[in-house]
């Protein structure tokens, strides 16, 4: 199949039905209702489900009767509406239900804007709803990968039976780009009738099987929640991705930026290379789990002076990158979060502001 | 039809003593007993059985599906 | 044959951990008898609440999701979109539903969402400790109006029935008690047709249960019968407030 020319969010929507979900629930809002819009028409020429709910908190719990029961089931949200499912996400990921959500950022916070941001970056990897429990984050920094991400995140949803979120923004929502769509996903999701509430006459079984997210008992509760954490320790195994640029140079600052964001700043590292500056990067296709090792030994390559964080959002994965080089070297951040993209230039300006400013530093080299 | 009569039960530990069906037997089979179960409770019991009609009432009040009444062959009433 | 009444096939042999004289168990073995006679087990999928009745699972032995606080209707409505094979019904107190819920259960019955629900009115919240609902009738004491509802601040308690039949959409709307035995075998058979509705596929269905919480109400269960009898039915009035056939349309 040739490229074609389409907009993030209607190839999003695209990009799920050709993953074989076929039911979709979901609450209009800007900058990402163009999903909707898209598959109202799409559903039911391939025989899906096309529901518009009363509220975001509603179509939360949609997806978790959809999938609890055995269905592949997603919805596209932004920032705000993000929030209000934050409820459902817990008990989905309480649950252990493969659901998937995409959120194309705007700003915030409240009502905040409409224009792209990253300012959900902690909501997404460090929980957004209430108790112990971590989605696996996936970010695009474009259309293309927009489309790759969606169709690899029912799979992963259901190998480790835990939400999945795409973390977007309205750039990539509302961006066309030429695209190839990778072949229709086959699979169905696997051992469903081990826990899902699909009708006992379906799985052939007279046992009735129990979707929950309770457990009174605290040494129960305990227990579900270690069984949790050690599926997050599996996908940190398993499942990290990440793209280094520029990383066999001799640089002396090392980027780290996803999404929209970093495809500005490999313009600027393009365009420093020019002027004879090198800058690595890293750029993190999975915010959780979040690629520490590849940081960290980026962090640590001699000459590496410092480490900034580019973000469109007021330093939020500086923490995590902090986190990851661990003292060595020092960690700066840079970034715009109102709904403008910082351009090349002002990367550039900032990069060379900071080395300037960490001069002094021997970077990882002592 | 003729050669079956009912037989009453009561899951004397499923019973919680709350005496809806003692307040709506016709009849007043029913009282509450004086001793207790296994749960602590002191369980309803059949007074006065020989007034039973089996309508059922007790049945259909009891909110802890403690009480049955099944049909059974005349040759087992002996064994109640 | 007729009169055999005995623990139907469906619920399982768990006492339940509902306070003596709880009409919660009463209502599940209504449900429970539905299920086994119209022979639906094997694709029926409920859905249980939060609140006292959470545990509906461990009493009626069918396929279960546990929901979050008011948000069971829109949990059926995903499960029966994507399998309207299932026999999808919820089951939800009055906190749950009239209070937390309300916009989930108004649109879910304005979408005509072919599920039914089994609305438990006892005028309290139970599990978290006898707090007022909006089905608290005025003048009731609770733990939260310890001087009794006040109207003029809080309001008149919601009808529920009334409510939902204001919908244009068709569906089968009624409200039953279980507080006497003629009332229970109303309220089975209200509870058969909401499931025989669901099974044609026709339309919403929802059963209103006017019920007692003794414990709450800090009666013993004789004197919350009497209480919900002189001062609940004469507000919540029992029977059909909607079906299918008397819809007018459009």
């Amino acid at each position: 199949m040739g490229k074609i020319l389409m907009k993030g969010n209607e190839a999003i929507g695209e990009a799920a039905v050709r993953a074989g979900c076929l039911s979709y629930f979901a609450y209009p809002i800007t900058p990402q209702s163009e999903v909707s819009e898209y598959l109202a028409r799409r559903m039911p020429e391939v025989g899906g489900v096309f529901l518009q709910g009363e509220s975001e908190v509603a179509v939360s719990y949609m997806i978790f009767g959809a999938v609890g029961c055995g269905a592949r089931a997603f919805t596209t949200s932004s920032s705000p509406g993000i929030s209000l499912m934050s409820e459902g996400i817990s008990y989905i990921a309480g649950a252990e239900l493969p659901a998937v959500f995409i959120n194309i950022q705007r700003g915030g916070p409240g009502l905040g804007g409409i224009l792209p941001s990253q300012g959900d970056y902690f909501q997404s990897t460090k929980g957004g709803g209430h108790g112990d429990y971590h989605l696996m984050v996936m970010a695009p920094a474009g259309v293309q990968e927009a489309v790759e991400m969606v169709m690899m995140a029912f799979p992963l949803a259901e190998k480790y039976r835990n939400p999945v979120m795409i973390l977007g923004d309205g750039l990539i929502g509302q961006m066309m780009e030429p695209i190839t769509f990778p072949d229709h996903l086959r699979t169905e999701p696997p051992n469903k009738d081990e826990w899902a509430s699909n009708g006992m006459d379906t799985r052939k079984s007279s046992k009735p099987n129990l979707v929950k997210s309770l457990f009174l008992d605290p040494k129960e509760l305990n227990a579900h929640n270690l069984l949790l954490k050690a599926k997050y320790e599996r996908m940190k195994k398993e499942d990290v991705r990440y793209e280094p640029y520029n990383i066999d140079s001799d640089y002396q600052i090392l980027i780290v930026s996803y999404g929209t964001m970093s495809r500005v700043c490999k313009t600027a590292i393009d365009n420093m290379k020019e002027d004879g500056m090198e800058v690595g990067m890293i750029r993190p296709q999975t915010l959780f789990p979040f690629p520490e090792a590849a940081i960290h030994d980026a962090a640590s390559k001699a000459g590496c002076r410092v480490v900034v964080s580019i973000e469109m959002s007021v330093g939020q994965m500086v923490e995590d990158v902090e986190r990851c080089v661990r003292g060595k070297c020092p960690v700066e951040w840079y970034g715009k979060c109102g709904g403008e993209v910082p351009t090349p230039e002002e990367i550039a300006g900032a990069v060379r502001s900071l080395l300037e400013k960490n001069a002094g530093s021997f970077g990882a080299k002592y | 039809m003729d050669c079956m009569t009912y037989k009453f039960s009561i899951d004397v530990d499923r019973c919680k003593g709350c005496g809806l069906c003692v307040s709506v037997c016709p009849k007043k089979v029913l009282e509450i007993s004086d001793k207790v179960n296994k749960k602590g409770y002191f369980p309803v019991r059949q007074a006065h059985p020989e007034d039973c009609n089996f309508c059922g009432a007790c049945y259909l009040m009891c909110p802890d599906v403690a009480i049955s009444i099944t049909e059974t062959a005349e040759d087992d009433r002996e064994q109640e | 044959m007729g009169r055999i009444f005995r623990k139907p096939e469906v619920m399982t042999d768990e006492p339940t951990h509902y306070c003596p004289g709880c009409t919660h168990g009463l209502i599940h073995r209504l449900v429970a008898e539905v299920i086994d006679e119209l022979g639906i087990r094997g694709r029926t999928v409920g859905i249980a609440p939060v609140g006292c009745a959470v545990f509906i699972y461990n009493y009626i032995s069918v396929d279960f999701q546990e929901s979050a606080h008011g948000r069971a209707p829109a949990m059926a409505t995903g499960i029966k979109r994507v399998r309207p094979d299932l026999i999808v019904f919820t089951y939800q107190g009055d906190g749950d539903l009239a209070s937390i819920g309300i916009a989930e259960i108004i649109h879910a019955a304005n979408r005509g969402e072919k599920f039914t629900t089994i609305f438990v009115n006892n005028a309290v919240y139970g599990m978290t400790g006898g707090q007022m609902a909006p089905t608290t009738m005025p003048g009731q004491r609770t733990t939260t109006s310890p001087f009794g509802r006040k109207v003029e601040e809080v309001g008149m308690p919601i009808k529920i029935a009334e409510l939902l039949s204001t919908i244009e959409t068709p569906g089968y709307i009624t409200r039953q008690t279980v507080i006497k035995p003629k009332y229970i075998v109303q309220a089975k058979k209200a509870i058969k047709k909401a499931f025989k509705y669901q099974m044609e596929g026709r339309c919403f269905s929802l059963v209103e249960v006017v019920s007692i919480c003794p414990t709450n109400w800090g009666l013993t269960p004789v004197e919350a019968v009497k209480w919900a009898e002189e001062t609940m039915l004469s507000y919540y009035k029992l029977g059909d407030c909607k079906t299918p056939d008397s819809h007018k349309g459009v």
